[in-house]
């Protein structure tokens, strides 16, 4: 009898325990979810009171930002235009470079020259942001400014060089990855049927994998939209409506440039451009996920 | 042979495209080349032992970077400690208990979103939820839990990938044993998980390494030696930092150079780590 109740006390120890230990793992497996709430809430907090003082309209499309100005004026059109155009440019540049050199290491390259190549991109990829506007503010700033006779070579063009650069990495290790999973078959067939390996390769398996060279595009928009210390060290910094040797200012530069010494209104408004590089990110993550879901359900 | 019978307009095409990709491969590979090149010349002159392990001093005008050294180390030592546990423990939960579909699909798009966020937000935020809300200040401790927040879905998936190869066998043949779920978890699940960590661990500190945009506003810029629990409460600048500000404010390019070239070097072996371990383990599990 005595034994029993011990035996039962045991095992109801036991389950509270286990509840225990799962909860904790809960927990722990929220984590992830409540630092994404974190940060929105903190974002939207932050970013919507200077938002609603200088009215959204006058905020989004105000084509002058003089924030320490005695009148001062909060517009972001400027740095909302020169992130998109920066970005478009890096991906002008970036994606064709990127495209072919992916399909290259993916289906005809000699096995020796793939494992090179790939630990270059691994390099490519792990040079800090930092190193990149180094040598972009050493060699590219002075040399865009000799090449083409401008007064000052930190340009929005010295960006898109060094962004289109940057976004080269996760460009192709993303399209390599999706066109080495275009099964076997479908280039057999096409290859039997009389078509010589590069027609295949651009027109059986470079569309078989588009939801996942799609998907590589949209995380190098994302990499470029979000990218500020080598773009603030290349760009010249002057919030500039964009032009191609325009000293411009991005979106992610306007806050990373001016948060150190502000104060009142202009500090807000520096959290309101983070919420909006903030939304523009979650719309490119979204998008991105879209063609991920579409590619792994394309190819089950 | 066949090219012969081959159309003018289909011979013109594989050109274009051979040419195309070669030209392109070739200019990806001279860029990494030139890169690493050129950092290399500028860099090498500047470096010196005196240089690695002094602290600088405007008295006699030395340059030093040891104590960016020390606080880039114990940004990395003290992120981990709290990441790695974060993210072994979401993994589990999302591999081992997650029964509920939508819980694991809130998870993973959290994570997703986690890691598309741009760093300058990410040392926004923590500037104010660290430094402000919790009162840390400008501090080494405020910036590595910035980057926790970063690395915590790159732990989280390889924990995660490296779980899923635990045959689920083993869990059966624990659980018919009698074994609860945690002990099956202490016991079975958690050792086929080691490779996943530890990859996870050398991808997370590669990223630590070349951050530089949340760690400005988070862990400041002060150049002082510290020792690792002090060095957690003072402001310090990371050797990415430390770059920025030498380059950007003071125009010491010598000594930007320098940790250039410190960093190119150090993530060519963070690299070459990640892929020797991942080699490493899965020559193990083959066996």
């Amino acid at each position: 009898m005595n034994k029993r109740s011990k035996n039962a006390n045991n095992i109801n120890k036991k389950k509270l325990v286990e509840t225990a230990i799962h909860g904790v793992f809960l927990i722990l497996g929220l984590t992830t979810v409540s630092c994404v709430l974190l940060i929105t809430v903190y974002l939207v907090i932050s970013g919507i009171p200077a938002i609603k003082e200088i009215g959204l309209v006058n905020f989004l499309f105000g084509k002058t930002w003089a924030s320490t100005a005695e009148n001062p004026s909060f517009g972001i059109l400027p740095f909302i235009l020169t992130s998109i155009y920066g970005t478009a440019g890096a991906i002008l540049i970036g994606v064709p470079v990127g495209f072919m050199t992916s399909v290259y290491l993916a289906k005809m390259a000699p096995t020796k020259v793939k494992n090179i190549m790939n630990s270059a991109v691994s390099l490519l990829a792990g040079i800090p942001s930092v190193v990149y506007g180094l040598v972009g503010m050493l060699v590219l700033v002075p040399g865009i400014r000799r090449i083409f006779n401008v007064p000052d070579g930190a340009s929005l063009l010295a960006a898109i060089i060094i962004l289109s650069i940057m976004i080269l990495p996760s460009i192709i290790k993303v399209s390599v990855n999706a066109l080495e999973a275009v099964p076997k078959e479908y280039e057999d067939a096409s290859l039997a049927l009389g078509a010589t390996a590069e027609e295949t390769y651009f027109r059986v398996s470079v569309p078989s994998a588009k939801s996942g060279i799609a998907a590589a595009i949209v995380l190098g928009v994302g990499r470029a939209i979000g990218e500020s210390m080598a773009v603030m060290m290349v760009s010249g910094n002057v919030a500039n409506m964009p032009g191609l040797f325009e000293s411009v200012r991005f979106l992610t530069t306007a806050v990373a440039s001016e948060m150190s010494y502000s104060a009142g209104l202009q500090r807000q408004a520096l959290f309101s451009i983070a919420l909006v590089l903030f939304l523009f990110i979650m719309l490119i993550n979204a998008t991105f996920n879209f063609f991920l879901k579409r590619e792994k359900e394309g190819l089950v | 042979m066949i090219k012969e019978k081959l159309s003018f307009k289909r011979r013109f095409y594989i050109v274009i495209m051979r040419a195309l990709m070669y030209i392109c491969t070739s200019l990806t590979a001279c860029l990494v080349l030139a890169l690493v090149v050129y950092l290399l010349i500028k860099g090498i002159p500047n470096l010196s032992w005196e240089f690695l392990t002094s602290s600088p001093s405007y008295l006699t005008g030395r340059i030093g970077i040891l104590p960016d050294i020390l606080n880039t180390i114990y940004i990395m030592i003290a992120a981990l400690i709290v990441v790695i546990p974060l993210g072994i423990g979401s993994a589990v939960y999302l591999t081992e208990y997650a029964k509920n579909k939508r819980i694991v699909s809130i998870i993973e798009y959290a994570a997703e979103t986690l890691s598309g966020i741009p760093s300058i937000i990410y040392g926004l935020v923590g500037m104010l939820f660290f430094c402000q809300f919790l009162g840390m200040q400008t501090s080494l401790l405020a910036g590595a839990l910035t980057l926790c927040i970063m690395n915590l879905p790159t732990i989280m998936r390889t924990t995660q990938e490296s779980l899923k190869t635990v045959p689920s066998s083993y869990r059966e043949g624990a659980f018919g044993l009698g074994a609860s779920r945690w002990r099956v978890i202490r016991t079975v699940v958690l050792p086929g998980c080691v490779d996943g960590v530890i990859t996870g661990c050398i991808l997370s500190i590669g990223r630590i390494l070349g951050e530089s945009a949340a760690l400005l506003f988070t862990a400041g810029f002060a150049h002082t030696l510290n020792g690792f629990v002090d060095g957690l409460g003072s402001s310090g600048s990371s050797l990415t930092v430390a770059l920025y500000v030498y380059a950007k404010e003071q125009g010491e390019f010598g000594v930007a150079f320098a940790i250039a070239t410190i960093l190119l070097l150090l993530s060519f072996m963070i690299n070459l780590a990640a892929e020797l371990t991942q080699r490493f383990f899965r020559r193990k599990k083959t066996i």
